[in-house]
């Protein structure tokens, strides 16, 4: 009984962290891009005149949009047309599920793993349910009945195909060091030292392997420089004949997608819940200093480590949206065929080659 | 029944036919332009022009020469002040008007804030829609900074009507040095923003390269004029060709690119906005002080008054003219316009106060009696924003034009539209119909 009552508030916590932060990434976004262009961004929001940097924003935004006409063009092909937004959004927010967020905590003689399922096939999951979002796009773009939203939702599907090609060959490179598929091992993995001094983190095993995913993910992430479903001023994009919540549905499902590829980013290239020298029972530092802790001080390092890893994600991500024109159809995918892929087999196999010479 | 265009005549039943506008995010201006794709390759389109005709030019011959100088505001709505010079000086062409020397460097500076303004504004757009959006916020600055000093000259922003047959509407602002620095120091540091963002960014070159290349014989051939020829390398400039004002006493260079494509299109609009900062810098340096200063600080008489205490004797006092006449006293008339009476608006010092002035006033206003060019006909270009933009006005020796036709530049190069997104893709449309810097006022007339 106590086993299901703690995965029932392990969901809760995790799906109230992400919702909560994918909504305020929209605030964050706006902030980010008025800073980056002199602006001041989105302040108006405000409850009995009381502003705080606009931090209401994302609120005024759910409220609009729950308000907003339920419209369904009469062109469309209905139940499709319905349906699209909430695959989208269903199969991002499911991978919250296999991200861990610290180690194990200790209360009252039980342990609890801070990650709601912890597969043996993690990986294979992600991918999957990634590629299930596809869906979403491919029908919004065919059940909408017109041709510039079929269009979007062509290219959509051609981009985010051909990038999870690359997503999954980059990533061969690092189940090769760390010979697991499971994410928690791999936080594990990454807990250990090289050199005596250096943390033993993917980025720093996988340089080249970081660089192809971090790529490949905004790519599947639909953003600029990669935003060529949406491609605002082109084809408008493959949610044109959408209004309200399920615009917002897809918005929403946007900002998650910025937000899982900087969990996995930080679970696969940045050691997740850890921080440099920082043991199960406090800080060993290189140079021989030691700084126990409480167990549950620990946990709680553990736990902003890697939030602090994601929001730098996250903001990274967003300076990199607000400062590259987009890449054209052709372009895009000679990037993806003809540059990530041939560079992620190299990678696979000078891991192959200096894992053998290094028996 | 509906008759169908050339492109539903010509198009393959297995393409894919599409509809760019009119009502597109990157049609502004509005135009609509019918694509056969095959996937997203352009096959081939038909460009269709004037969703804002207005008909400028029938209307023009129902005006007065004083009274259509605010249509000409709406032509090229943002740089109108290029406009106004062109239809001005086509004006005084034709009545052989001797300009003050201070009006002269005035309109200089006014025309090239008004250039940088027009590129600005077609770059920022072009940029937009390639989605490097910082960039265009950040041109965006740099317009709001020159339309600052236009505003502090003109009074408006958008539809100055500034220059006037003779001259200019006014004298400038005290603070007007001040102010243009604080413009051009906006603008270069944008510039150079831009420059560090766009110049040598791969995803940029790749999207604009090689992409509608226009060689110099079709630029010629499509009667290509302004930034658009000289990025295909023909070394073609009204202001260096046929220098009008003082352009011939300044210094500035023609930046020319090398293949014709967008690139060179962003590249030789980027220089020339340098240039055109230069000249401003030279004109602001070289304009003669005024000859008779405003030298009265205190205020006159209400004008009110001055007609009162004018029956019976000349009223010599100074008179407080309304605030929105700030800048065209009589005594700056000297500076700012010429003396030709029949072509300039008499002071108001004078209509107010004596009866010779009055009759000046509603004689230049009255029907049948304004300006009256002799007859015949006359053709004067200026270099507009995206080109070549010049007025032909005939005249029968009334107050009206009887035809008065307008070249506006981008009519032509939009008329190449079609030959150059063939056999590119749809995204390319975009950047290539954002070099051609359409602008629909001008376009459609």
């Amino acid at each position: 009984m106590t086993e299901i009552i703690i995965v029932l508030v392990k969901i809760i916590f995790a799906m109230m962290w992400f919702l909560v932060l994918t909504l305020y990434l929209t605030w964050a976004e706006r902030k980010e891009s008025a800073v980056m262009q002199d602006r001041v961004g989105a302040n108006r929001a405000n409850i009995m005149g009381v502003r705080i940097l606009g931090l209401f924003q994302p609120l005024a935004d759910a409220i609009k949009m729950f308000f907003k006409e339920d419209f369904t063009p009469p062109f469309s092909k209905r139940f499709l047309h319905n349906l699209a937004p909430f695959i989208s959004f269903f199969f991002s927010l499911v991978t919250v599920a296999t991200i861990p967020f610290g180690d194990v905590l200790r209360i009252g003689g039980k342990t609890i793993r801070l990650q709601i399922l912890d597969l043996n096939i993690a990986i294979l999951f992600v991918f999957a349910m990634l590629s299930l979002t596809i869906y979403g796009v491919v029908i919004s773009g065919w059940a909408s009945n017109s041709r510039w939203t079929l269009l979007g939702g062509l290219r959509g599907a051609a981009q985010l195909i051909s990038y999870e090609v690359a997503l999954g060959l980059s990533l061969i490179g690092l189940v090769m060091v760390f010979p697991t598929l499971k994410f928690s091992a791999f936080v594990e993995y990454q807990g250990g030292l090289l050199f005596g001094w250096l943390p033993k983190w993917g980025i720093f095993l996988q340089p080249l392997g970081f660089l192809i995913f971090f790529i490949a993910a905004m790519a599947e992430s639909e953003r600029v420089p990669f935003d060529l479903p949406e491609g605002e001023s082109e084809i408008v994009g493959f949610f044109t004949e959408y209004g309200g919540l399920k615009w917002g549905l897809y918005m929403f499902t946007d900002f998650m997608k910025l937000l899982l590829i900087s969990c996995l980013l930080t679970t696969f290239f940045f050691g997740g819940y850890h921080l440099p020298w920082l043991y199960a029972d406090g800080f060993h530092f290189p140079w021989g200093g030691t700084w126990l802790l409480p167990h549950g001080i620990v946990v709680l390092f553990q736990v902003l480590a890697f939030n602090l890893k994601v929001f730098f994600f996250c903001w990274m991500q967003i300076l990199i949206r607000w400062t590259y024109p987009r890449f054209r159809y052709d372009q895009l995918m000679d990037f993806g065929w003809k540059l990530l892929i041939p560079l992620s087999l190299f990678n696979i196999i000078a891991t192959a080659v200096i894992l053998k010479i290094l028996g | 029944m509906t008759t169908k265009t050339r492109i539903q005549k010509e198009a393959r039943k297995e393409n894919l036919m599409i509809n760019m506008g009119p009502s597109h995010p990157a049609m502004h201006g509005t135009i609509r332009i019918m694509l056969e794709l095959d996937g997203e390759n352009v096959l081939n389109s038909e460009v269709e022009v004037g969703y804002l005709h207005r008909g400028f030019e029938k209307t023009c011959e129902h005006k007065t020469y004083f009274n259509l100088l605010p249509y000409t505001d709406r032509l090229n709505y943002v740089s109108p002040l290029i406009n106004n010079c062109g239809y001005v000086m086509t004006m005084e062409k034709m009545l052989g008007i001797e300009v003050p020397e201070k009006a002269q460097y005035i309109r200089v500076i006014m025309c090239e804030l008004s250039r940088i303004a027009d590129h600005l504004t077609a770059l920022a757009a072009m940029t937009m829609e390639c989605g490097a959006f910082t960039v265009f916020l950040y041109y965006i600055q740099a317009r709001e900074e020159i339309w600052n000093v236009i505003e502090q000259t003109t009074g408006a922003r958008m539809t100055t009507s500034y220059i006037r047959i003779g001259g200019v509407r006014a004298d400038l602002h005290p603070d007007f040095d001040q102010q243009v620095q604080k413009a051009i120091m906006v603008t270069r540091k944008v510039l150079k923003d831009v420059s560090g963002l766009l110049d040598k960014n791969k995803i940029w070159i790749d999207r604009t390269r090689g992409v509608a290349v226009v060689p110099p014989e079709m630029a010629i051939n499509y009667g290509f004029t302004g930034p658009c020829l000289r990025a295909s390398g023909v070394k073609y400039d009204v202001r260096k060709a046929h220098p009008y004002l003082v352009y011939d006493r300044l210094e500035f260079e023609i930046p020319l690119g090398e293949k014709g494509d967008n690139y060179d299109r962003y590249m030789v609009r980027m220089k020339e906005m340098e240039q055109s900062l230069r000249i401003v810098e030279q004109a602001a340096k070289k304009m003669p002080k005024s000859r008779s200063s405003v030298s009265s600080p205190e205020k006159g008489i209400e004008p009110v008054d001055a007609i009162k205490a004018s029956r019976g004797k000349r009223e010599m006092r100074k008179i407080q003219l309304s605030p929105n006449l700030e800048g065209s006293e009589k005594e700056r008339y000297p500076n700012i316009l010429s003396r030709e009476a029949n072509a300039v608006v008499p002071p108001k010092e004078d209509t107010y106060t004596n009866i010779e002035g009055l009759i000046n006033h509603f004689k230049f206003f009255m029907k049948g009696h304004g300006i009256r060019p002799p007859k015949g006909e006359v053709y004067f270009s200026v270099e507009g924003g995206s080109g070549e933009l010049g007025y032909y006005i005939v005249s029968d020796g009334t107050d009206k034009p009887y035809r008065l036709h307008l070249r506006a530049p981008c009519f032509h190069i939009v008329a190449a539209l079609e030959e150059m997104i063939k056999g590119h893709y749809v995204a390319d449309i975009i950047p290539t119909f954002g070099s051609t810097n359409m602008i629909g006022g001008e376009m459609d007339r």
